[in-house]
């Protein structure tokens, strides 16, 4: 199976060859690098940038103005601070110029801890994107999502923020994506870039289908009843991995990949909290003002009287930054114990 | 008007005298009384004063600058009234640029205008009134924007004066944080570029913003070897920053200066004056098509009303107003007459007025459209409908 950062690049490849994106660019994107993560090797409209995050979102503007397709990356979440009224800019010009100028552009970053990346190569975006209005936000938690998703981003007319977990980068996925090798090694030497001269290379692109993750649609990876857990990006799979071992406990936890930040799956958390009237949404982003909380918000305001326990929120916390020592790291994001203990708390409340 | 068959007469130009003596000489006698009694203009006349504007006015022709001239009162008048609007209470914030007149017409005419990549694309700050009434904008719409009508084309009601958008000329949308225009602008010049249709983007702003780091990513981005883009980088510098002066803002002699350590052409001019500014807009966009290169101009312009509402939109003593030593020249010379210029100011004057009352009947923005257009095609963005 295919792992993110090969989904990414065979989605992107998809992309340049069928969906008409002509440029996809950032730092160290196009060769000899092919991207920090190596989700833009081999594709032939990638090219280098300055180091110049304000550069790269504002050329992305301009193409898309200009009416291209194209794909910028920001080389970590962390460094895309300092663009952030260009993101305003660029989620409001459709707004504000009365359907005028579309920008239909997409931006990808990594995101997330997971990695030691200390300080500035752990930060989580989600939240701070859930305000960027005009903007559609994602973030897969699979190789065949992330490759569903960024095409559904490529075809949307609206500018999409595709969040990549980048602590899953490596990670293969459970299902194939449409078109690729069964044997992974096959896969791996068709689209891997071999180590050390690449001058020469070229990959061998497998015959890739489009397969689109429509943005707003979340995902139910487990079933349950007793109590509802939302998650998105790399936390989907501890919630996962939790789910699986309370099932062992008699403990019935569904599970929701909202995959979308926003539009999101309010329906599909509404229908679940219904059934379970229990609900933990777990996230890495810093715990105020978190995303989550809206999500948690609505479930006070519409699901009220649905609700056995207080919902709640597991998220980051409310640090300057993640330190580089394990102890830091893990003491700062939720981890898997960390959900555990809170879905024990959600259960033992009374009504 | 005896000044003109003198003027011809007195042969200051051999080139005229020489045009004279090609013409029949019962034709050039009757032209010669008509020229002097004014009443019209005769083939004589026009040859002269085509003369007389070649000689004075870098060979611009007469009807051209007499085109600058109207376009130059249409806009300050236009400016004038959106400042009438504002103090009569009629819109919430005036912002704009009277003064730079001469810069921002000549920007206009001298633009391949239309939509897509084969036209230029123009980044725009809110100080190119005069650009867009060059490119064919109605004063009306630019009232509708300043009084926060739907029927603004740039913006629906939704944004202050002088930020106008318009698509089908290519004019990207002006934004209030300024600067970002000259970062954003590399992208559609980039587009451009690959399309090779010898279109250029342009860009303008203010001198005080060129602090903002969008500045530097223009000069970087744009003058990369073997990557060059088509852009004409300009900066209409009034030496103001709002309320800060130039002294307390830069250290630069010039900000061409900035343009020159990157490699790119560049040139600093009087903004000021409509023929210097035309000729100058006209060789760098020549440049720019035929290599593919960029080319910077820093235009040196006044500021008649100060930076916006936030000082009063009042009129700021002791600066050059180009228009009005624009006039004066074209008199002089004889290529406008008084009474034509006063019928200029008065017609459009009343098409101001005309304007703003019919404006002030037409409808707003309602409550219900704010979720209008946040996403394309109108697809719901209210989380509450989710």
């Amino acid at each position: 199976m295919a792992n993110m950062a090969q989904a990414i690049r065979m989605a992107l490849h998809v992309g340049e060859s069928k969906l008409g994106v002509k440029d996809i660019f950032g730092q160290d994107v196009g060769a000899p690098l092919g991207g920090v993560f190596t989700a833009t090797q081999g594709l032939k409209t990638a090219w280098n940038t300055p180091l110049d995050e304000r550069g790269i979102i504002s050329m992305a503007m301009g193409i898309a103005m200009a009416g291209d397709k194209c794909v910028a990356e920001i080389q970590f979440c962390d460094y895309i601070f300092n663009t952030i009224d260009l993101l305003k800019i660029a989620g409001n010009t459709n707004w504000v110029t009365n359907g005028n100028y579309t920008l239909p552009l997409v931006v990808m970053t990594p995101v997330g801890a997971g990695i030691r990346g200390s300080i500035y190569h752990s930060h989580s975006f989600d939240s701070w994107a859930s305000r960027l209005s005009g903007w559609k936000v994602v973030m897969p938690s699979n190789p065949l999502d992330a490759y569903g998703l960024l095409l559904a981003a490529i075809q949307d007319p609206n500018p999409v923020l595709y969040l990549k977990p980048k602590a899953l980068m490596r990670v293969k996925g459970e299902e194939l994506i449409p078109g690729e090798p069964a044997d992974e090694k096959d896969l791996k030497t068709r689209i891997d870039a071999p180590i050390g001269d690449r001058t020469e290379w070229k990959p061998r692109w497998p015959e890739l289908k489009e397969y689109y993750v429509e943005i707003g649609k979340g995902k139910i990876t487990r079933e349950g009843k007793d109590i509802t857990l939302v998650s998105w990006g790399r936390h989907l799979l501890l919630c996962n991995e939790v789910a699986d071992q309370l099932k062992s406990e008699g403990i019935s936890v569904e599970v929701i990949d909202l995959r979308s930040i926003f539009p999101y799956d309010w329906q599909m958390i509404k229908s679940s909290v219904e059934k379970t009237r229990r609900i933990l949404i777990v996230n890495e982003d810093t715990e105020v003002t978190n995303f989550g909380e809206h999500l948690v918000y609505r479930c006070v305001q519409e699901l009220f009287y649905h609700l056995h326990a207080r919902p709640r929120v597991l998220a980051g916390k409310n640090l300057p930054g993640i330190g580089l020592h394990h102890n830091l790291e893990e003491a700062s994001v939720p981890q898997k114990a960390d959900i555990l203990r809170e879905i024990r708390e959600v259960l033992n409340e009374e009504p | 008007m005896l000044f003109c068959l003198q003027g011809a007469l007195e042969g200051n130009s051999l080139g005229f005298r020489n045009e004279l003596k090609r013409l029949p000489k019962k034709r050039a006698l009757e032209s010669q009384v008509k020229c002097i009694a004014g009443t019209r203009d005769t083939p004589l006349r026009l040859m002269y004063l085509s003369h007389m504007a070649k000689k004075e006015f870098g060979g611009l022709e007469p009807q051209l600058l007499l085109k600058i001239h109207d376009l130059m009162v249409k806009s300050r008048v236009l400016e004038e009234r959106l400042i009438k609007i504002y103090r009569a209470g009629e819109s919430y914030f005036w912002i704009g640029g009277p003064g730079e007149e001469a810069w921002g017409v000549a920007l206009g005419l001298l633009t391949r205008k239309g939509q897509g990549l084969n036209y230029d694309f123009l980044h725009l700050h809110y100080r190119c009134t005069p650009t867009l009434i060059a490119l064919g904008m109605p004063i009306i719409d630019s009232i509708r924007l300043m009084m926060n009508r739907v029927t603004d084309p740039s913006t629906g009601g939704r944004n202050f004066s002088n930020h106008y958008c318009y698509p089908k000329w290519n004019v990207a949308p002006v934004t209030s944080p300024i600067e970002v225009q000259y970062s954003i602008a590399l992208g559609t010049a980039h587009a451009q570029k690959r399309a090779g249709q010898k279109a250029i983007t342009i860009v303008t702003g203010g001198d005080a913003g060129t602090a903002e780091g969008d500045f530097a990513s223009c000069l970087v981005w744009a003058s990369r070897k073997g990557r060059e883009l088509p852009m004409l980088i300009t900066v209409q510098n009034n030496k103001w920053g709002i309320s800060t002066q130039w002294e307390g803002q830069h250290g630069e002699e010039h900000i061409a200066d900035r343009a020159r350590g990157f490699g790119i052409k560049n040139r600093v001019i009087n903004g000021n004056d409509p023929v210097e500014a035309y000729l100058a807009i006209q060789e760098e966009m020549d440049y720019i098509r035929e290599t593919g290169k960029p080319s910077f101009i820093e235009a040196m312009v006044s500021r008649l009303y100060g930076h916006s509402s936030a000082s009063g939109a009042n009129p700021v003593p002791n600066e050059i107003d180009c228009l009005k030593d624009f006039e004066e020249k074209l008199l002089k010379a004889g290529i406008l007459k008084s009474a034509d210029a006063k019928k200029i100011w008065q017609d459009y004057e009343q098409e101001g007025i005309k304007a703003q009352e019919q404006v002030r009947s037409e409808g707003h923005p309602t409550e219900e459209s704010i979720w209008e257009n946040v996403f394309v095609n109108n697809e719901n963005a209210d989380w509450r409908k989710f």
